[in-house]
């Protein structure tokens, strides 16, 4: 059986289905949308050859690097959420009462799908009934703010149940990471007389570095291309101002019925986060990992 | 070892294809092409029929559908109509991709102007001005058909018609003593009043957009006259026309006056006619396809249906417009492809799908259906019979701009709806946006 499994020929077949689905469903439709990005197409009539004529338009696209900078903004913010996530994560893992059920509590989100989440949160955010309001009308604030419509805050409501629902997935990581921590290791650091803050961040820390390298990628790129609750939420409005690349994307194609263009978008969009990609991977990079033991 | 390793690849292979066999069940079946000729007497012809009416959220179309169906197949008896079903927005995505393979259904829902348009162009759609020109000559009412043309061909036959009154709640109109506004200073002062006692003057769902855009429509109408609306929306007269700035202003001095409910930029028309249905909003202005909630629909309280009223948008002094002039617009339509292999029986069907429907739908549906129905003869609401003689008194009615405009200056234009009413761009700016859009649709 061995000899079968190291025969090159062999190898090569068992890769070939898994290879032409990922192929048909992903590599082939990305280089299709390239080619329709330099295609002036509604979708529907026949397409006509334009070159770089949308890519370039992209380029000098107001609506387009506004709909990025948002995007950049979620993927900062949930960058930097990530250090709260690791912080609740060490508290979890070391042995509190209740570990269990807060771990519980802190996954739920996870397991609700966007939609839901959506129509929570527009209910939480309603202008006059909602709970967020009325809680601030109690407290004695009059004429509170109608979070989804203001362009000026609408961004940042929207973090805030977006920022919410992946919570737990990055708990669950960086728990799942530190419980791996073999507590040989803690002891000794205890024994030879090592602070709990110490041993967080001299023991814990780097030994789950790997870890955190592939959450900020997974948060960076995950927000670039974020989609579905701002569309079911705002559809991007009030006038854009809660618009990202991917809602964009969306309108474009499929509301103003430009497919070339809207493929455009999607392609770059593929372009920066691969982008982004490469350069936290470089920024994070380090020469060996860390072994303690 | 050579054997053992072959089995071990025969194997797999097995595998393989049974999972794949697995799969497939009955994929080949229905995919579209029917093969019979001609419309011979006795010869068996399926139409493919697609439509958006699922019995579980339209049910009472999807009744009516059926019934026409039944109806149809027992008079014809070598016809078979195949349904397909789906739901709006899965409708509207399946029906794009079956057209970029050319593989439409026999007869099919769309939508009007700026919808039917890139199908046209694609020339997927069958023209059916022979059938306008048959049985089905007058029965439509008039204005319903030309928003399915093109180039002066008709594409596809209007099956409801709808016009966008504004409704009030009579009962708090009652407690703060106000009448339905016979001028638009009256209607100012209705809002104010309704605005100093903190009841909200107006339920607007901003979020969808085309909400705001009816409320713009109506005061460009009223003050520029429908002849400057309509060419400005065509692309003929620029909107920078004095009037039409004017009525942008005149959204903006209503947002300023608290004239429509907190945070309507952000609220769904969903949610905006909640605030209607539950008495926290005094007007609602929406097409007649509400109908149904102020009259029959049982889940609303009996109380609140009663005291629903309507009234006309009102004329504003020194302004062009007509009181009878109205914002509308057909809803869906039944089209016939042009690649269809059965178009004489498609188009059969077509025609008397139409006609049924016109009696059937108002009763059953509570639609107003684009065809002439006698509503004497029919036991209906007062509402519906309001409705249905201001229909036929309008002098004009100007179709929904983003239905009529280009898709991309109809996204152009929604977007500035909702930041003229949330005040991020001026009455000037609003309209040079639009003057550069439609004239790039051009």
């Amino acid at each position: 059986m061995d000899k079968v499994m190291s025969n090159k020929k062999v190898i090569a077949l068992y890769v070939l289905p898994a290879l032409l689905v990922i192929m048909a469903i992903v590599y082939i439709p990305i280089v299709l949308t390239a080619f329709y990005g330099l295609n002036e197409w509604n979708g529907i009539g026949a397409m006509t050859f334009i070159g770089l004529d949308n890519y370039q338009a992209l380029l000098s696209d107001g609506k387009f690097w506004d709909s990025a900078w948002h995007s950049l903004l979620l993927a900062v913010f949930s960058a930097l959420s990530l250090i709260v996530y690791l912080a609740v994560a060490m508290v979890l893992s070391s042995k509190i009462k209740g570990a269990g059920l807060f771990r519980k509590i802190y996954l739920i989100p996870m397991l609700l799908s966007s939609v839901a989440i959506a129509q929570l949160w527009l209910r939480m955010y309603h202008p006059t009934n909602g709970i967020v309001n009325s809680f601030l009308e109690s407290i004695g604030i009059t004429n509170p703010p109608a979070w989804l419509a203001e362009p000026s805050l609408v961004l940042y409501a929207l973090f805030i149940p977006i920022l919410w629902q992946y919570a737990g997935f990055y708990i669950l990581i960086y728990y799942a990471a530190l419980k791996n921590i073999p507590a040989s290791l803690v002891e000794a650091a205890k024994i030879d007389g090592a602070t709990s803050l110490q041993i967080a961040f001299r023991i814990k820390l780097p030994l789950i570095m790997e870890v955190i390298k592939v959450t900020i990628v997974l948060a960076v790129v995950g927000s670039l291309k974020y989609f579905d609750l701002i569309f079911v939420m705002t559809d991007g409005g009030p006038n854009g101002a809660s618009e990202v690349m991917a809602s964009y994307m969306y309108h474009t194609a499929f509301r103003a019925y430009d497919f070339g263009y809207g493929s455009a978008i999607g392609f770059f969009l593929l372009v920066i986060c691969l982008l982004v990609t490469w350069v936290i991977r470089k920024l994070t990079a380090t020469k060996d990992t860390i072994q303690y033991s | 070892m050579f054997n053992k390793k072959w089995t071990v690849l025969l194997l797999t292979l097995c595998l393989a294809v049974f999972a794949a066999g697995c799969g497939s069940g009955g994929g080949t079946e229905g995919a579209g092409g029917d093969k019979s000729s001609g419309s011979g007497e006795g010869e068996k012809v399926t139409v493919n029929f697609m439509h958006l009416w699922p019995a579980g959220v339209s049910a009472g179309q999807n009744k009516i559908v059926n019934q026409i169906i039944e109806d149809y197949q027992n008079e014809n008896p070598n016809v078979t109509i195949k349904q397909e079903v789906l739901d709006n927005e899965q409708y509207k995505n399946k029906l794009k991709v079956l057209s970029a393979s050319n593989e439409l259904p026999d007869v099919g829902v769309t939508w009007a102007a700026g919808f039917l348009k890139p199908y046209v162009e694609g020339n997927l759609f069958a023209p059916v001005d022979d059938l306008l020109s048959g049985e089905l000559n007058g029965k439509f009412v008039s204005g319903t058909t030309e928003a399915y043309a093109i180039d002066g061909k008709t594409y596809a036959l209007p099956l409801e018609f709808n016009i966008a009154p504004v409704y009030y709640n009579k009962a708090i109109f009652e407690q703060y003593n106000l009448q339905v506004p016979q001028s638009y200073e009256e209607f100012k002062q209705i809002v104010k009043t309704l605005s100093d006692n903190g009841i909200a003057p107006i339920a607007l769902g901003n979020k969808d957009r085309w909400t705001g855009s009816l409320w713009y429509m109506y005061l460009a109408d009223r003050i520029g006259g429908q002849d400057t609306l309509a060419s400005a929306i065509s692309g003929d007269v620029s909107f920078k026309d004095e009037s039409l700035v004017k009525a942008a202003a005149e959204i903006q001095s209503l947002v300023d006056g608290n004239a429509f409910v907190k945070g309507f930029n952000g609220l769904s028309n969903e949610e905006a006619k909640s605030e209607f249905l539950n008495g926290k909003a005094a007007m609602y202005m929406m097409g007649t396809w509400e109908l149904p909630n102020f009259t029959t629909n049982e889940e609303i309280p009996q109380e609140f249906r009663d005291s629903v009223g309507f009234f006309k948008f009102p004329t504003v002094d020194g302004g062009k417009g007509d009181i009878n002039s109205w914002v509308g617009g057909p809803g869906v339509g039944l089209f016939i492809s042009e690649d269809s292999k059965v178009k004489e029986e498609a188009k059969k069907f077509v025609e008397y799908f139409v006609t049924k429907w016109g009696e059937q739908s108002v009763t059953g549906a509570g639609v107003i259906p684009a065809t002439k129905v006698d509503t004497a003869s029919l036991e209906l609401p007062q509402l519906y019979i309001d409705l249905f003689n201001e229909m036929n008194q309008a002098s004009s009615i100007t179709l929904f701009a983003d239905v009529q405009m280009e898709a991309n200056a109809a996204e152009t234009h929604l977007n500035m709806i909702q930041a003229l009413f949330g005040k991020a761009v001026t009455p000037e700016n609003f309209s040079d946006e639009h003057d550069k859009a439609v004239s790039k649709g051009k």
